[in-house]
């Protein structure tokens, strides 16, 4: 299990010391502390409100830490944008927008330099390619809206992949998508193109864990345990992550864990 | 005889000037358009109308034409509104809502305490037929800047709209984003103030790109038929209103609204026959 006083000694890429967040009077994440060595793929779980995307949102910078450090390949998260692809929560995209498969996958490449249409046959390779890699290259031209959910999300972890990031982070990937879909994607996650990708999945799902991540993160605003599936994902853990909801918002204030 | 028709209206240049502002400000307004309608965004541009009259009352009273305050007036409402949207814990309709009524009603306020010469009904409901030259110059100055920004940065807005925290992680300004678009509806609004009105400038926003959006499968696919809708509206409208002595605006926006019900009628008749 990580300690303080390790987190620093091995090669880490991502290493949380001590990291809080906090919205107004409330703690998001409480001292949480782990590092995660390059080309992991980790599981983060842990019940609603347990911080799973408030931590997520803190790694890709887009929100401040109120104590504590977080540090990405010893860059500040705000400094360290380029290295990071964020695939959101779905409900967190704007679905009205009739958009082909091809075209949201592109938008993994524009950036604040992107102005007009440039390299559009570089970018069609690129978008090939990318969803190759996961599998969907037969439906580059539909309506991502006409696909189902797993395929919805194979779209945008393409759109990820199609950024060349050194750490991919899905929140919630695999939330209203059946169970053939998420091991279809834990498929490509795993697979050896990702090998040297470090990847965090926030997920609901504590079942089996050892057979698809190296390590988990147990989230309940502070953090319960972190490491081997096999080893930390113990009864005691699992009765402190989703235990008493009631509980987890009554104890946790500044400064407390709670009990 | 169609020719005739069509051909006409247009010996005279007030109605030529008409038919450059009709074309110009059906192009702009079905353009943002679509990105208004995906984003819900509607009654943030019907506020964003409402809320010039004060501007335009002040301005009037020092002498400028409703057209020349166009693109201030656009600037500071699409300012104010968005930060006020961003910085309230009230709820977005609802601060809009706010900011509607409060300022429609001050300029009415503004209107009659500073007695200023204003045709209401030209305000509310457009006059496309006294456009002048000056008004051209400005509406087609309006024109190529709202049309350059969204060339220039479609791709950013696209995926800004579609993925907002998505392209922050990727390091687009989306502050910026927001606002540019803000104004950008803003400017595409108050150009056509003088063509359909404050109250009905949302009809030939939203109408045309709406009905797109039924007979179309891809957003980019939307945009161009709802350009191609909102030239057909404008342009009937003002050839309608000529030859039926009927008021221009509200012909223009009856006219979209024929073809949002064709395009739902042949959306239905597509589904039926599949």
């Amino acid at each position: 299990m990580t300690t303080k006083e390790n987190i620093y000694e091995s090669e880490s890429l991502i290493v949380s010391d001590g990291c809080c967040v906090q919205y107004g009077e409330a703690l998001a994440i409480d001292d949480v502390t782990f590092s995660i060595t390059k080309g992991k793929k980790i599981a983060v779980v842990g019940p609603n409100g347990g911080g799973k995307s408030t931590l997520f949102k803190a790694l890709a910078g887009l929100i401040p830490l109120s104590s504590g450090s977080l540090k990405i390949d010893g860059l500040d998260p705000l400094k360290a944008k380029g290295m990071i692809s964020y695939i959101p929560q779905k409900d967190s995209l704007n679905w009205n927008f009739q958009l082909s498969v091809k075209q949201v996958v592109e938008m993994g490449l524009t950036d604040k330099s992107t102005l007009l249409s440039f390299n559009q046959k570089k970018n069609a390779e690129m978008v090939n390619e990318s969803l190759d890699q996961v599998g969907i290259l037969d439906k580059s031209e539909e309506n991502i809206n006409n696909l189902s959910g797993g395929q919805q999300q194979r779209v945008l972890l393409a759109k990820a992949l199609i950024q060349d990031s050194t750490i991919l982070l899905l929140d919630e990937a695999f939330s209203a998508i059946d169970v053939g879909a998420q091991e279809d994607i834990m498929k490509i996650i795993n697979g050896s193109d990702l090998k040297e990708k470090t990847i965090l999945v926030a997920t609901h799902d504590i079942n089996n864990l050892e057979d698809k991540f190296d390590e988990v993160l147990c989230l309940n605003r502070h953090c319960c345990a972190f490491g081997d599936p096999l080893e930390v994902l113990t009864e005691e853990v699992i009765e402190e992550m989703y235990g008493s909801h009631e509980n987890m918002f009554l104890d946790h204030k500044p400064g407390s864990h709670g009990s | 005889m169609l020719s005739e028709l069509l051909i006409d209206p247009f010996q005279y240049d007030f109605m030529i000037r008409a038919l450059i502002a009709a074309v110009f400000c059906g192009i702009t307004l079905s353009t943002l358009g679509s990105f208004t309608i995906n984003r819900n965004m509607g009654f943030m541009a019907d506020a964003m109308a409402h809320a010039t009259l004060p501007i335009i009352a002040v301005g009037v009273f020092f002498g400028f034409s409703i057209s020349e305050l166009g693109a201030p007036a656009a600037i500071v409402v699409a300012i104010f509104l968005g930060f006020i949207v961003k910085n309230t814990k009230i709820g977005e309709d609802t601060s809009i809502g706010i900011i509607f009524s409060t300022f429609f009603a001050l300029g009415f306020i503004l209107i009659k305490l500073l007695n200023v010469t204003i045709n209401l009904e030209d305000l509310l409901f457009g006059q496309i037929l006294a456009v002048n030259r000056t008004d051209i110059f400005i509406i087609t100055a309006l024109f190529l800047i709202v049309i350059g920004i969204i060339i220039t940065f479609f791709k950013q807005l696209l995926f800004y709209s579609f993925d907002p925290i998505g392209a922050e992680v990727k390091g687009l300004n989306t502050n910026f984003l927001n606002y540019l678009f803000l104004i950008t509806l803003s400017l595409a609004v108050v150009s056509a103030l003088q063509t359909v009105g404050i109250i009905l400038v949302l009809s030939m926003l939203i109408i045309p790109a709406a009905s797109a959006k039924l007979v179309t499968n891809t957003f980019i696919d939307s945009i161009k038929v709802s350009i191609i809708f909102g030239i057909i509206s404008s342009v009937a409208g003002l050839v309608i209103s000529y030859h039926l002595d009927l008021p221009t605006g509200p012909s223009m926006s009856l006219m979209a609204s024929t073809v949002f019900l064709l395009s739902y009628i042949s959306s239905k008749s597509k589904i039926k026959n599949r």
